[in-house]
């Protein structure tokens, strides 16, 4: 097939300087670097704001991001996140690449296949996630990618600290064996 | 509470961008993530390598001539080491990063989806217990906005320099591993033969 689109899969460097690139634009256009976990914090917040009535009193968080200039708002990193899913799906429609799996296949292998435990894990799992980078104030792409780029030294450290628990915690889980399954 | 609709609508066509660029890295995929961690794949490695040597020459160039700034995170030593630790487990254990779990979600995956709530829950834990947490993130001190230029006194094109010339060394390191450079056509999902002996 002549289409890009088409095709189940690009080269990981193709993908990396597509990446780059799209960072010098998101620069250039926005002033902004790529990052997707401010935009959930955003979302939490806003939704706090909503159903705790007084909230923007009681908790301080309110108060230091709007002196900060950064109160919680639907913005240009939200809509990213929106398109992060919309080119994704279109993306794997066009290839065929398109799967509802529930339980990962190295996944079975070590846990089993009930759908109910893989789902809960997986809820849980998002949570301890998106909590720690907001303690770290960014994800892979806030920081592994785009505070990398910049050289910043609070992306570096948490880019190493982050790969090394990876590491550690996928032999915990699945040992030497597991590389058989993946 | 809103952007302009012309920022927000560049939001959207940047992230659908993204969002194709990480459906066809395949980084959507439960075992591409944690077959990095066990050391099998490198196609994170490789996606994330190359995007920060490309981004880094565009970005500071952007920055010398005016038209962009740095946006750079603080190094709060508490927050950014605990909060790198609770991420890595999280990763790992989810098989996705915030970013392509959403892309997941789009590619249909219903475990990304559990995590998307996950994720979404934990940011409400998070703002919820913003003042708790405080003493933790500046527990170990506040470097500020720092970059290793700043903190070296040196160019960042010497690092960025250094990096990709470490890149170089990494395509030449990683050759043959993993899965290849170029591989156009896996046809299944996840199932696949062992190749490393």
């Amino acid at each position: 097939m002549t289409n890009p689109l088409a095709w189940k899969s690009w080269s990981p460097y193709a993908v990396g300087v597509g990446i780059g690139l799209l960072s010098w634009i998101a620069f250039a256009t926005a002033d902004h670097p790529l990052g997707i976990s401010t935009a959930f914090e955003n979302s939490a917040a806003l939704t706090e704001k909503a159903v705790v009535p007084g909230v923007e009193q009681t908790n301080g968080y309110f108060t230091a991001k709007a002196e900060e200039g950064k109160p919680p708002k639907i913005g240009w990193e939200w809509m990213l996140v929106v398109g992060v899913f919309v080119g994704a799906l279109v993306s794997s429609r066009l290839s065929g690449d398109h799967s509802p799996e529930t339980v990962p296949t190295l996944w079975r292998w070590r846990f089993g296949g009930s759908p109910g435990k893989r789902l809960v894990v997986a809820f849980l799992a998002g949570g301890v996630m998106m909590f720690g980078a907001r303690l770290a104030q960014g994800c892979t792409s806030g920081h592994g990618i785009s505070g990398s780029m910049q050289l910043a030294a609070s992306s570096w450290v948490f880019s190493a600290v982050f790969f090394a628990v990876a590491t550690a915690t996928a032999f915990a889980l699945y040992g030497t064996e597991g590389a058989n399954h993946v | 509470m809103f952007d302009s609709p012309n920022k927000l609508l560049l939001g959207l066509a940047t992230g659908i961008v993204f969002g194709v660029l990480l459906q066809k890295g395949r980084v959507a995929k439960f075992p591409v993530i944690v077959g990095q961690f066990l050391l099998k794949d490198w196609t994170v490695a490789k996606i994330m390598g190359t995007a920060v040597v490309v981004g880094a020459v565009g970005v500071f160039a952007l920055v010398e001539a005016g038209h962009a700034s740095l946006h750079v995170k603080p190094l709060l030593l508490g927050g950014v080491l605990l909060g790198g630790a609770l991420f890595g487990v999280g990763m790992t254990v989810l098989g996705y990063c915030p970013g392509t779990t959403v892309a997941a979600c789009g590619e249909g995956r219903r475990d990304a989806m559990a995590g998307v709530l996950g994720m979404f829950a934990g940011a409400l834990v998070f703002v919820a217990a913003w003042p708790a947490l405080q003493p933790v993130i500046k527990g170990l001190g506040d470097e500020g906005k720092v970059t290793i230029p700043d903190l070296t006194g040196t160019s960042p094109w010497f690092w960025i320099a250094g990096l990709a010339g470490a890149g170089i060394v990494g395509v030449l390191l990683l050759r043959g591993r993993g899965r290849a450079a170029g591989q156009t056509s896996t046809s299944d999902h996840g199932i696949r033969v062992g190749s490393s002996a």
